[in-house]
C-alpha cells in the first residue's frame, strides 16, 4: 500500500460573491505520496492557491474530505488548525512574508515560538539559515536582505520545525532567474536530505519540470496529469 | 510562546511607531496624572480640616444655640447659667471642664497701626479647654474675671502686626475699639487652620467683653465649649449636657433649641464633605483617564488593520487564537502601564506645585500621594488598557488565516 502523506475525496471550495458562486475548486481528489516532489499549474485563476491554501489548513473547504498524515482535518477547531500548520506544514510565500522588523534569526524562530519549543531554540534556528547559505546574515532585518536572501529566511523558517510537507506558492516569482534557480535547488535538496514532502505552485515550466509529477488545473477541476502518478 | 517574549516584542512593535505609542500614552499619562493630583489634594484638604479641627483640644464638645437638623421657632439663647448648670459635677459628671465664650471681631490699634482680629471673651478655663500655650506672660484668671479687668492674651498674627515681634509685649496697652486693654500674655503661635488663622486673636476676660466691648444682653453667652472628662466619656457628656439644656429651656417635648457637637461629629462631617470632594474631583479625572483609554482603543485597532498581513502570517505558521491575544492584550498594557507609571510621577509633581502655590498663598494644604492612590492609578490603568485593548485583540485574533494573509 501507497503511503499518501496527502488525500483528498471531492474537495470542493465556492465563493459566495453576492448572487454569483463561483466554484474556485470543483471535485479535487488527489492523492500525494510522501516524500514526493509535485508541482500545481493551471493558468491564473483556475484555482491553484486555493487548492495550495486548503492543503496548508490555513483555508476550509465547501466539501468533501482532506486527510493530511493520516489526520482528517475536516472538523477541526480553529487553534487544532494553527497547532496543524505548525506542526505538519512549512510555507514558503511569493512575497516572502518575513516580519519587517525583526531579525532573520527572529523570523526563523517564529514557528518555534508557536510551538512552545524553548530550549535549543537558538541553536536550531541558526542551524536552520546556515542549511540556507545565511550563517553570515542571521542578524539581519528583511530590508538589509535582497529578494534571494529572503526567500533564503522563508525556506528556514518552513523547515525549522521538520514539517512533513513545503507547500512552495510561486516561490520564485518575484525573483530573477538566477535567485529561483538557487531558491528551487534548495527546495529540491530538502526533499533529497530529509525527504521532506514539497509541493510547488508555479507557471515555470522550468520550474515544473523539476518536479516528479505536475498536476494541472483549469477551472477548479484536475485536467490532468503528468509523470509518474 | 512565554511572557517574557511576549513584552519584548510589545516594546518592539511599540518602539517601531514613537510618536504614535507617545501620543497614545500621554493620554493615559494626562488622566492618569490628574486623578492622582485630585486625590492627593482631596485627601491633603481632607488632613488640613481634620487636623485642624483635632488641633482645637481634646475631647472637645461645641455647644451652639439653635437645631441644625431641624427648623425650630425662637431658640433660647445660651447663657452664663447655662454654662454653670453644665459645670454642675452631680448633674454632669462626665464634663470635665466648661469655658462659656462670646466673640466678635472688633478694631485693635496699637500707634497707628491696626487690625482687625477675632476678639473672645472668654473664662479661665479656655485655655485648657482648647490646650493652648503661652509663649510669654499669663493666661486670663479669675481675679480678672471679677475685677472685669482690661487685660487680654494675643495671638502671634496680632503681634506681628501691631507690633512687628513676638516677644516683650506684656505690659505694652492696646485699644480695642479705643478702649486700653494691657497685654498680660502672648500665645504660641499654632498657624491656620480650617476656620482662618487660630493666631489671629485676642482673648480678653468674658465680663469685661460683656459689659465693655460685645455687650451681649444679661448673661448671654455665643457658645459654650466642654471638655469631657475622658475620651470614653465624650457621648456620655453629650447626653448629660442634652438633659441639662433640655430642662432649662424647657423643651423636653419638642425639638431641642440648641446642639451639641462633638469634635468627632466635626471630623466626620469635615470628611464627609470632603469625601465628596474628593470623589468629585477624581471622577472628573477619572473621566480623562477613560478618554485615554479609548485613545488606546482607537489606536489598537489601527494597528491591528495594519498588521492584518503579519496576523495572517503568525497564524500561518501556528499561533493560535490565545496567542495573537496575549500580543496585542501586552501591547495594550504596555501603553496604558507607561502611562500609569508617568502619570504617577506627573501627578506627584502637580500635587507637590499645589502644595507650595497653596504654601506661598499662606494656605495650609498639604497634598497627600497615598500608596492607595498609586495602586489605584496603576492598576485602573492597566485595567483601561486591557479592557479597551480586548476589542482590537479579539478582532485580531479571530482573523482567518487566508483572509489576513491575503490583505495588503
Ligand atoms: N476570497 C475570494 N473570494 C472570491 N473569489 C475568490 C477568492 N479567492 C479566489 N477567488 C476566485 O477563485 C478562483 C481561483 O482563484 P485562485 O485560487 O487564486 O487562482 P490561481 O491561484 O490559480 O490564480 C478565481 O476565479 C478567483 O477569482
Ligand atoms: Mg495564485
Amino acid at each position: 500500500m501507497t503511503d499518501w502523506v496527502i488525500e483528498t475525496h471531492n474537495l470542493t471550495k465556492i465563493y459566495q460573491m453576492g448572487n454569483i458562486e463561483v466554484r474556485a475548486l470543483d471535485g479535487i481528489d488527489i492523492q500525494i505520496e510522501r516524500g514526493s516532489v509535485i508541482s500545481i499549474m493551471g493558468p491564473s485563476g483556475s484555482g491553484k492557491s486555493t487548492l495550495m491554501n486548503l492543503l496548508g489548513c490555513l483555508d476550509r473547504p465547501t466539501g468533501g474530505d482532506y486527510i493530511l498524515d493520516g489526520i482528517h482535518v475536516g472538523k477541526m477547531k480553529d487553534d487544532e488548525l494553527a497547532d496543524v500548520r505548525n506542526r505538519k506544514v512549512g510555507f514558503v510565500f511569493q512575497s516572502f512574508n518575513l516580519l519587517p522588523r525583526q531579525t532573520s534569526m527572529a523570523n526563523v524562530e517564529l514557528p518555534m515560538r508557536y510551538a512552545g519549543i524553548i530550549k535549543g531554540r537558538r541553536e536550531k534556528a541558526a542551524q536552520a539559515l546556515q542549511a540556507v547559505g545565511l550563517a553570515d546574515r542571521m542578524t539581519h532585518k528583511p530590508t538589509e536582505l535582497s529578494g534571494g536572501q529572503q526567500q533564503r529566511v522563508a525556506i528556514a523558517r518552513a523547515l525549522v520545525n521538520d514539517p512533513a510537507i513545503i507547500m512552495a506558492d510561486e516561490p520564485t516569482g518575484n525573483l530573477d532567474s538566477k535567485s529561483g534557480k538557487e531558491i528551487m535547488e534548495l527546495i529540491l535538496n530538502l526533499n533529497k536530505t530529509k525527504g521532506t514532502t514539497i509541493i510547488i505552485v508555479t507557471h515555470d515550466p522550468v520550474v515544473a519540470e523539476q518536479t516528479q509529477r505536475i498536476i494541472r488545473l483549469i477551472d477548479g477541476k484536475v485536467l490532468a496529469e503528468d509523470g509518474i502518478a | 510562546m512565554n511572557f517574557g517574549q511576549a513584552i519584548i516584542e510589545a516594546i518592539e512593535s511599540l518602539n517601531a511607531n514613537k510618536t504614535r505609542s507617545g501620543l497614545t500614552i500621554l493620554g493615559i499619562v494626562i488622566g492618569v496624572a490628574a486623578v492622582i493630583a485630585m486625590l492627593a489634594v482631596g485627601n491633603g484638604a481632607q488632613n488640613t480640616i481634620t487636623g485642624s479641627i483635632s488641633g482645637l483640644g481634646s475631647n472637645l464638645l461645641f455647644v451652639f444655640r439653635g437645631n441644625f437638623t431641624e427648623e425650630v421657632r425662637n431658640p433660647e439663647y445660651l447663657t452664663q447659667a447655662d454654662a454653670d448648670a453644665i459645670s454642675d459635677p452631680f448633674q454632669a459628671p462626665s464634663v470635665a471642664m466648661v469655658a462659656p465664650v462670646i466673640n466678635s471681631n472688633l478694631e485693635v490699634t496699637f500707634s497707628g497701626e491696626k487690625t482687625t482680629p477675632t476678639i473672645n471673651g472668654v473664662t479661665p478655663s479656655y485655655q485648657q479647654v482648647r490646650n493652648m500655650t503661652l509663649a510669654e506672660g499669663e493666661f486670663i484668671n479669675e481675679e480678672h474675671i471679677l475685677g472685669l479687668a482690661s487685660v487680654a492674651v494675643i495671638g502671634t498674627d496680632v503681634a506681628d502686626t501691631l507690633f512687628g515681634h513676638r516677644d516683650g509685649l506684656i505690659g505694652e496697652t492696646i485699644r480695642i475699639e479705643g478702649q486700653p486693654f494691657r497685654i498680660i500674655g502672648v500665645l504660641e503661635s499654632v498657624g491656620g487652620s480650617a476656620f482662618g488663622s487660630e493666631d489671629n486673636v485676642v482673648n480678653i476676660p468674658i465680663t469685661t467683653a460683656q459689659t465693655r466691648l460685645i455687650r451681649r444682653a444679661s448673661d448671654r453667652v455665643d457658645s459654650i465649649l466642654v471638655q469631657a472628662a475622658s475620651a470614653d466619656s465624650v457621648s456620655q457628656a453629650t447626653e448629660e449636657i442634652s438633659e441639662i439644656l433640655r430642662y432649662r429651656h424647657r423643651t423636653k417635648l419638642g425639638a431641642d433649641d440648641f446642639t451639641v457637637f462633638s469634635q468627632q461629629d466635626f471630623v466626620k462631617t469635615a470628611q464627609t464633605i470632603t469625601n465628596v470632594l474628593t470623589i468629585f474631583l477624581g471622577g472628573i479625572a477619572g473621566i480623562s483617564l477613560l478618554v485615554g483609554g479609548i485613545g488606546i482603543m482607537n489606536i489598537m485597532l489601527v494597528s491591528v488593520t495594519e498588521r492584518t498581513k503579519e496576523i495572517g502570517l503568525r497564524k500561518a505558521l501556528g499561533a493560535r487564537r490565545k496567542d495573537i491575544l496575549i500580543q496585542f492584550l501586552t501591547e495594550s498594557s504596555l501603553l496604558s502601564l507607561l502611562g500609569g507609571v508617568i502619570g504617577i510621577g506627573l501627578g506627584w509633581l502637580i500635587a507637590f506645585i499645589v502644595g507650595k502655590i497653596a504654601a506661598a498663598s499662606n494656605t495650609q494644604l498639604n497634598p497627600v500621594v497615598g500608596l492607595d492612590a498609586i495602586l489605584l492609578a496603576t492598576l485602573f490603568s492597566t485595567a483601561v488598557g486591557l479592557f479597551f485593548g480586548i476589542y482590537p485583540a479579539n478582532r485580531a485574533a479571530s482573523l482567518q488565516p487566508v483572509e489576513a494573509l491575503r490583505h495588503e
